[in-house]
């Protein structure tokens, strides 16, 4: 069937469609250049220009002795030489950790072990899963005022209850000893159903049939648990982690509505301080700094994290 | 006519086990012994499940009960836990004689600017990064998702210094420009759009639609759940924010509803049941908002989550 006509003058050749081919494949990816950046452009900008930007400029504000409303001189590094022999950010420090240790294990576990309880067939979960995320979804401000009635050292509840177990009546929120620990329990109480929720929804995608299997196979509690649960929520528990870090890292609306920092700086975290300098006493050149110190320290404790995490072969 | 007298082929003789038998009779008698008061106690886990949810609600019940007692009752020891009759004392101060009210509104007002905002700028941008291959857009992805390590304790002075140059600091418009878009809005609405079928688009194209009225007429009406989604995340986040508040703002007309709270209660100190109604009329939206989106909400979360 082949014929050796030769082709007419405006004939379609190869080479003509391939030719307005790539001129159709140009103009649209111009035309996506344009769409894609008309659509996204907004966001980007707010987003990039609002964290970047100013990231660069509280650089530039660490070395500088600004009291918020002027300018200020550039000092070098003086604010973070004075870092170092400040014992109220050491005490910051230290508690923003204890705090993150007091946490994140019991936080991770008491999560893990109610989503294993609620990953069966059980009547109620959805009421289950209600109850424990409403104190995720109420703000901190209304729950630190709540709490503190209930830890109320003279008219809470909590003492009335420890009372008629024979606990003699505790101070809380009020003594130095105590405050740390009853706001990382209110804590625990808010992320609570978060924890949950997440671990719960990463069992659930864990197939029957291998759960059946591995009984088949004679795998029984701990068994199952080491080689099939495990594994499969990895991925989540370094989530869970890195979020659990920033955030306890981030820790401050509690502190705000409840202790203040107090007493005798036993609250006071890391953002606390940040806050009280920047905002309360004006030094916002050193207030950066520390904001310096919070940022390295956040992804220091991310690594660390991680590596602890994968160590106890939990992560990754 | 029981299976051991007739030996069908097949069935072992052993079918009826007397032990078995035995034991399904002190199964259904210890069931029927189970009525009454008895049958309230939780069986298996829900022994543990049970008391740990009322722990979670319980301080919340107390919120709502407190705020219909009186002063004396909240106010005693040991602590009462039922209200004695309806007092609406405290209600009435917050609502009358406070600026509760008028933060309730500024609250509204951020929150709803705030959601309205993040459905349009993050849905276009979402949709951007998840389907034009636009110059650029891989590293700019990147750039956004590392805006999450950021923490806005690290940016947030000269933020304030920015909105005090832009004569902000002080009006609402402080709390809402810089929430108008976000990186998890963005993320979110991307990864449920990577998951929509692209036929429908294609087929909208060719049929001459332009690329904003295919994201307009198919894409949007079509994304329901997500935005839904977003806008319950985001109306949270809005209606909870402290930290940002507290510092743009510095005049207690322009509060909002938390920061408001966080300062009302330092000026009634001993108004317990006010402070009641105050912390129960702050948290009442966002549970309503919860409760009847707490499925999208459910699924938004564990969604972002595993990626």
């Amino acid at each position: 069937m082949r014929t050796a006509v030769s082709p007419p003058a405006d004939a379609l050749t190869s080479e003509r469609v391939a030719q307005t081919v790539r001129s159709a494949e140009r103009r649209r990816r111009r035309e996506d250049n344009v769409h894609g950046w008309a659509f996204a452009g907004p966001s980007v900008v707010m987003v990039l220009g609002l964290s970047f930007i100013p990231m660069v400029w509280a650089f530039w504000l660490s070395l500088t002795n600004s009291d918020l409303v002027s300018g200020g001189h550039y000092i070098g590094f003086a604010n973070y030489s004075a870092l170092a022999k400040d014992p109220l950010l050491k005490k910051a420090f230290t508690n923003t950790l204890i705090f993150s240790v007091l946490y994140l294990p019991a936080g991770l576990l008491g999560g893990l072990l109610t989503a294993m309880m609620l990953n069966r067939r059980i009547r109620g979960i959805g009421f289950y899963r209600t109850a424990f995320l409403v104190p995720f979804i109420a703000s901190s401000a209304a729950e630190g005022l709540l709490f503190g009635f209930i830890f109320d050292p003279d008219f809470g509840v909590v003492n009335s209850i420890l009372g008629k177990v024979g606990i003699p009546p505790q101070r809380f929120l009020t003594d130095p000893s105590q405050a740390l620990i009853t706001l990382a329990i209110v804590y625990f109480w808010t992320q609570f159903g978060f924890n949950v929720v997440i671990y719960l929804a990463a069992l659930q995608d864990i197939p029957q049939e291998v759960m059946e299997a591995a009984a088949i196979d004679g795998a029984r509690g701990w068994a199952t648990f080491r080689s099939i649960i495990l594994p499969t929520i990895r991925p989540v528990t370094v989530f869970l982690v890195v979020w659990g870090l920033i955030d306890t890292f981030q820790f401050f609306d509690l502190v705000f509505t409840t202790t203040k920092g107090g007493p005798l700086y036993s609250t006071i975290t890391l953002v606390y301080y940040i806050w009280e300098l920047a905002f309360n006493f004006f030094t916002a050149g050193y207030g950066a700094a520390v904001a310096y110190v919070l940022f390295f320290s956040t992804l220091i404790a991310i690594i660390v994290g991680l590596v602890y995490a994968r160590r106890r072969g939990m992560a990754l | 006519m029981s299976a051991t007298t007739v030996g069908r082929p097949g069935v072992p003789e052993s079918v009826f086990d007397p032990e078995v038998h035995r034991s399904r009779l002190l199964e259904a008698e210890r069931r029927a012994r189970r009525s009454g008061w008895r049958r309230l106690i939780p069986r298996g886990w829900h022994a543990i499940l049970l008391p740990l949810s009322l722990v979670m609600v319980a301080p919340f019940v107390w919120m709502v009960l407190s705020s219909i007692m009186t002063n004396a009752e909240i106010n005693h020891a040991p602590p009462t836990l039922w209200p004695h009759g309806i007092n609406r004392g405290g209600y009435h101060l917050v609502l009358r004689n406070s600026d509760f009210p008028r933060w309730f509104l500024n609250s509204v007002i951020v929150s709803v600017s705030v959601v309205i905002s993040q459905l349009i700028l993050c849905s276009l941008a979402g949709y951007a990064f998840a389907r034009i291959g636009f110059r650029g857009r891989n590293v700019t992805l990147v750039l956004l998702l590392a805006t999450a390590l950021i923490p806005f304790q690290l940016t947030v002075i000269p933020t304030f210094l920015i909105f005090h140059d832009l004569h902000l600091i002080n009006t609402l418009g402080a709390l809402i420009v810089p929430q108008l878009t976000s990186a998890l809005g963005i993320y979110l609405m991307s990864s449920f759009f990577q998951a929509f079928p692209k036929e429908l688009e294609e087929a909208g194209r060719i049929d001459g639609c332009s690329r904003l009225g295919v994201f307009m007429k198919i894409v949007m009406p079509l994304a329901k759940p997500a935005l839904a989604a977003l806008a319950i995340i985001t109306f949270i986040y809005a209606w909870n924010d402290l930290f940002w508040p507290l510092i743009a703002i510095t005049s207690d007309k322009t509060y909002t509803v938390q920061v408001g709270l966080a300062t009302f209660q330092g000026q009634h100190r001993t108004e317990w049941s006010a402070v009641s109604a105050g912390i129960t009329l702050t948290t009442a939206p966002v549970l309503l908002v919860f409760l009847i989106g707490q499925r999208r909400f459910v699924q938004a979360i564990t969604g972002a989550v595993k990626g």
